[in-house]
């Protein structure tokens, strides 16, 4: 059993604390250009998930604490959590760096930025 | 059964001879001492046979000591408290202890499945497998029967559970699995630093094998230097002991479940309250498991004969219990090991006619003192067979022959009546591989020992591989030391002890004896005793094309039984190498799971039974619904009242009177479980729009309306009204079952997805009794009552709400209805519910109110036509689909479920639409779930045009309704569809599913 810990409200607690919502970084295609989408882009949208062996960004909720949705990075091997970060933060540049999948093209500009700040 | 010559006078350390102590085991009263378990007080008492096997149902005794025993399965207790499937061999006798063997039938002594023994081949490996593919009938008539009654693994107990389990949430920073040389020595140097430390052992008592094992620390007997550590560890403030405690898995982040057994030893504890078992969910800094090592035998001709075990159990039976395993033994090794055993019944006064060891010449310090014993040594032998009487329950000898990997060429007798064997040591490497510790092949030791670590998990002595006495020591304290700077702790400072051991000559494999004959076959070679697995069956998945390792698992059930392969595992592996020429690491392993022993049901329920299962949720009402006969149902977490039956009613009778005394008069439902959330903001307008399918922003402050929410695949996933109060205030009404759902999900989206919008959303369901009035009288019961709203059709129109005072309280009032009648839902602060109840049902007396269910709820609903989401819903139904569309916004931009709902196949012909059925016969009730089929005379498989969704008698109109979701429904208009329903055809017509009231004037009034 994992121990979670909330970047909201800073509480560890056992996984049954937590709920995990699945792939992080996913973007609604109808939230920024809704009369353009696509029915592939809707499908993938939808039900396509990037499942890597190794890194793997995800959503979790701070069930019995603060209620806050959050982020995390974690490892799908180790199971180790690499990061825990806010649901409109970026992970640390060297995560982006090693994301793979949809989340490398995704990172991929952002990670400059990233670097900046 | 005298017993005399299976008790020893001088051995016994841990029994008590002056406390006798009387049980039953299988109805027969057995004596034994105060510190005996079933199995050595049963074994003392000149009994053998424990139990039969599962599958032959060939006779069994004691083969090990403690928790790697396979055959001693026991059911301990009576009626409700009967616990099957316990180890004879770790069950601490009582007085009134009342033990009964398992899987034999009739008794022991003549079972009746024991002709399978004779039976054999047709229950091969894979029989199962193979079984399933006969005709079905005959499996269920012929073969499941027989099995069951034959066979089964103990019986359940008769009745509730009367015993308290608990559970406890710990946290430590060393746990120490285990509690013999190495564990003692590793929590003595971690508790030395002032660390919290806990140590746990399956034992009643700390020091492992320290008894039986060899070896000398500080000059003494090791068992003299672990109970002096017990008691120091005992007495640290910082450290807590843990006996009877089974450390049974090993989960990520140094989470660690302990199954303890508190009260099973002694009746008068759980007599007093405590609990009878406990389970420990401990988080660990650091780990250090020191499980020790578990001996394995060797495959012989007739293995599984009652009286041949393990050398380290006929050892351990004689020095704790002073039980011998016979009076005349044999001992069968490839190591060192079982010379021990050997020296040490020949000191005890038990015949050792001879040690037959496979190796050819192997030299050790123990050899030269079993040869100065003048114990009888056979070199470079093995054992070709046993002979037994009795129908395989008496030992009287054993076939002993060179041992080579051939055939058998000659054969010599000996004499005995038990073999005490032994094949080696497999360290426990369970919890090491629970969660991710890797293991690799030692081909000194002929087994698997662990290789790489996981964080923050250690191993030391027998576990790690490490069998001597100094070497465990070494370990242990190495490892204790090491956790402590893992933890960053202060090293406090110990006076280790020293340890010496005799070098020990080499082990040499051997799995497999070569038989005489056709035993030579390997089909009374028994591998995993529990499961009935032999060598020829492993031998048979390898020629089936089951080589792999796992496969040949689940083919042939090898250590699939409830001691999951503790002692079969590698004898298995080694075997199947030897089968195919291959060696043991090109075979692999299996894995390892938890939990490492069996865990009781109890425990792992803890407090969450009777009324604790589930918390139950009751409205400020449910009083008086039970003072007034409610018949309650559950509706989620709620208890609500389905119907209020009077003297005479059932629940039919009683929900028929309700419906129409709403449609007639006027009826008062308790709605407060209703979902009710605030949402207050500058944005809650503009959230609201993407969240429903229709529009909010636009509503009117006073203004209801009704609101349909989609997932984001388009379909409907809940329903309620929603009122505007304010510029910037909504309540949003939701099913009562989803008021904690969407309450959630509208989170999810402002957190997630618009954290810019400014909307803050407060589920208020608890905060809030709300109660619908409905019926013709409905206005007249308010206006009877005093306040200040007005309930006029001019002033109050339908859809609208109002606040302000209602027989002296605050309420808002709402005027919507789900019935179709004229009707208020009045909400008022919890507190208050009852008194608001009250005046209600006071006024109301004059104009015949009468208080209504769910049931007539649901009944009025569907003669309207109103869906209810998870009736007509099942989330893959659309707006469109139960007609609905014009509640799915064209001129928003975006909502939640909008661009899936646009996708073709949402659109297209050939969906399931919402449809009212009417059957032929008024009278006949369509079953819920009923399926339309295309030629209901037809034989099956048929293809079913859609499914009834909500179906009543309906007494508003007096006869049969239902709603359906059929195919092409609304194009079927007049239709008349076809059920094949209790051996006869129903017909329906498929009708708009608007039952009565079409127009709606009786809510417009
Ligand atoms: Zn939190």
């Amino acid at each position: 059993m994992l121990v979670v810990t909330c970047p909201v409200c800073g509480v560890h607690g056992d996984e049954t604390d937590f709920h995990c919502g699945g792939q992080a970084h996913v973007a609604r295609p109808a939230s920024t250009r809704p009369e353009n989408v696509t029915d592939a882009e809707q499908r993938d949208y939808l039900f396509i998930r990037h499942n890597p062996k190794g890194l793997h960004f995800e959503r979790w909720r701070c069930d019995r604490g603060c209620g806050k949705w959050f982020h995390a990075a974690r490892d799908t091997v180790s199971l180790e959590f690499k990061a825990f970060y806010g649901v409109t933060e970026l992970p640390p540049v060297e995560l982006m760096k090693q994301a793979t999948g949809t989340w490398a093209e995704f990172f991929k500009d952002k990670i400059k930025a990233g670097k900046a700040s | 059964m005298s017993g005399k010559p299976y008790r020893l006078s001088d051995a016994g350390r841990l029994i008590d001879r002056s406390k006798r102590v009387s049980f039953t085991f299988d109805g027969k009263t057995v004596s034994g001492f105060a510190g005996d378990t079933v199995a050595s007080a049963v074994m003392a008492s000149g009994q053998r046979v424990m139990g039969r096997s599962f599958k032959y149902h060939r006779p069994r005794g004691v083969v090990g000591l403690g928790s790697e025993e396979m055959n001693a399965l026991i059911g301990v207790g009576k009626a409700e408290r009967h616990e099957p499937n316990l180890l004879a061999t770790k069950v601490e006798i009582f007085d009134g202890l009342s033990a009964v063997s398992q899987n034999r039938w009739p008794s022991l002594n003549h079972d009746i499945g024991a002709i399978n023994n004779v039976l054999g081949r047709f229950f091969s490996a894979g029989f199962y497998y193979k079984t399933f593919m006969w005709p079905q009938a005959f499996w269920k008539h012929v073969y499941e029967p027989f099995i069951r009654q034959a066979a089964g693994l103990g019986k359940a107990p008769t009745g509730r559970d009367p015993d308290v389990y608990e559970q406890v949430h710990v946290h430590c920073d060393v746990l120490i699995a285990g509690a013999g040389a190495a564990g003692l020595a590793a929590a003595e140097a971690a508790a030395a630093s002032g660390l919290r430390v806990i140590i746990a052992d399956e034992n009643p008592r700390l020091g492992g094998l320290c008894d039986i094992g060899g070896g000398l620390i500080d000059g003494a007997s090791p068992l003299e230097w672990a109970k002096t550590r017990a008691a120091a560890l005992a007495a640290a403030d910082n450290v807590q002991v843990l006996t009877r405690t089974t450390v049974a898995g090993h989960f990520e982040d140094n989470y660690v479940l302990m199954f303890e057994r508190v009260g099973d030893h002694d009746p008068s504890i759980t007599a007093a309250g405590t609990p009878r078992h406990r389970l420990w969910k401990v988080r660990a800094g650091q780990i250090i498991i020191a499980a020790g090592a578990i001996e394995r035998p060797i495959a012989f001709a007739n293995n599984d004969r009652p009286g041949v075990m393990l050398a380290s159990a006929a050892r351990g039976l004689a020095a704790r219990y002073g039980t011998a395993a016979g009076v005349n033994g044999v001992v069968f090794t490839n190591n060192d090991d079982a010379y021990r055993t050997a020296l040490m019944l020949k000191s005890m006064g038990v015949g050792v006619a001879r040690i037959i060891d496979s190796r050819t010449n192997p030299e050790s310090a123990l050899i030269d003192q079993a040869k100065a014993a003048g114990l009888d040594i056979s070199f470079g032998s093995s054992i070709a067979g046993v002979m037994t009487s009795k129908g395989g329950k008496q030992i009287d000898g054993i076939k002993m022959s060179p041992y080579n990997r051939g055939r058998v060429t000659n054969e010599t007798k000996v004499d005995c009546d038990f073999v005490a064997v032994s094949g080696g040591w497999n360290p426990a490497v369970h919890l090491w591989c629970h969660n991710g510790g890797k293991i690799k092949f030692d081909h000194e030791l002929q087994t698997y020992r662990p290789d790489r670590s996981p964080d923050g998990l250690l191993i030391a002595g027998a576990a790690n591989g490490t069998f001597d006495v100094p070497g465990a020591l070494a370990e242990g304290y190495a490892a204790g030391e090491q956790a402590v700077a893992l933890l960053k702790g202060k090293a406090g400072k110990i006076a280790k002890a020293s340890a010496t051991q005799e070098a020990q000559a080499k082990l040499e494999p051997i799995w497999f004896a070569p038989a005489t004959g056709a035993y030579n076959e390997g089909d009374k070679h028994f591998i995993d005793q529990q499961n009935d697995v032999v060598a020829s069956g492993l031998e048979l998945a390898q020629r089936e094309g089951y080589e792999s390792v796992e496969h040949t698992k689940r083919y042939t059930t090898l250590g699939m039984a409830t001691d999951q392969g503790k002692t079969s595992n590698i004898l298995g592996l080694g075997v199947v190498a030897e089968a195919t020429g291959k060696t043991i690491p090109e075979i692999g392993t299996t894995t390892f799971r938890p939990p490492y022993t069996t865990v009781s049901f109890g425990s792992i329920a803890g407090a969450h039974v009777r009324d604790r299962f589930l918390p139950v949720r009751r409205t400020a009402i449910h009083d008086w619904h039970v003072a007034n006969g409610a018949d309650f149902e559950p509706v989620g977490q709620w208890r609500r009242p389905y119907c209020y039956p009077k003297a005479g009613e059932d629940r039919h009778k009683a929900v028929t009177r309700e419906i129409l005394a709403v449609r007639n008069k006027v009826g008062l439902l308790d709605a407060s479980t209703l979902g009710k959330i605030e949402i207050k903001g500058p944005d809650a307008g503009e959230f609201l729009d993407r969240m429903y399918t229709n529009t909010f922003s636009t509503l009117k402050e006073g203004r209801c309306r009704y609101g349909l929410m989609a997932n984001e695949m388009g379909f409907l996933m809940d329903d309620g009204v929603t009122v505007r109060v304010g510029p910037e205030h909504f309540i949003m009404h939701t099913t009562s079952g989803g008021a904690d759902r969407i309450a959630g999900w509208l989170e999810e989206w402002l957190q997630t997805e618009w954290p810019d919008l400014k909307v803050f959303v407060t589920p208020v369901t608890e905060q809030w009794a709300q109660f619908a009035v409905a019926g013709p009288n409905a206005r007249k019961v308010l206006e009877k009552l005093s306040g200040d709203i007005d309930f006029s059709a001019e002033a109050f129109p339908f859809m609208t709400m109002k606040t302000g005072t209602l027989a002296g309280m605050s309420v808002r009032a709402y005027r919507i209805s789900f019935s179709g009648e004229l009707s208020y839902e009045i909400g008022v602060p919890a507190n208050q519910g009852r008194a608001l109840w009250d005046a209600i049902l006071e006024a109301g007396a004059a104009f015949g109110i009468e208080v209504y269910g769910t049931e007539a709820l649901h009944v009025l609903r569907a003669e309207k036509g109103f869906i209810i989401i998870g009736d007509e819903t099942d989330n893959t139904v659309t707006a469109i689909d139960v007609g609905l569309e014009g509640l799915v916004s064209k001129k928003k931009r975006d909502f939640i479920g909008k661009r899936s709902m646009e996708q073709s196949f949402l659109k297209m012909d050939g969906r399931k639409q919402l449809v009212g059925l009417l059957t032929e016969d008024p009278n006949y009730v369509l079953p819920d779930g009923a399926h339309a089929l295309e030629d209901a005379t037809g034989k099956p498989p048929q293809k079913t045009l859609g499914h009834v969704t909500s179906t009543y008698m309906s007494p508003s109109i007096g006869r049969s309704i239902a709603m359906a979701l059929i195919f092409n429904g609304r194009a079927r208009m007049g239709e008349t569809l076809s059920f094949s329903l209790d051996g006869k055809v129903v017909k329906a017509k498929v009708v708009e599913p608007v039952f009565y009231d079409k127009e709606g004037a009786r809510q417009n009034v």
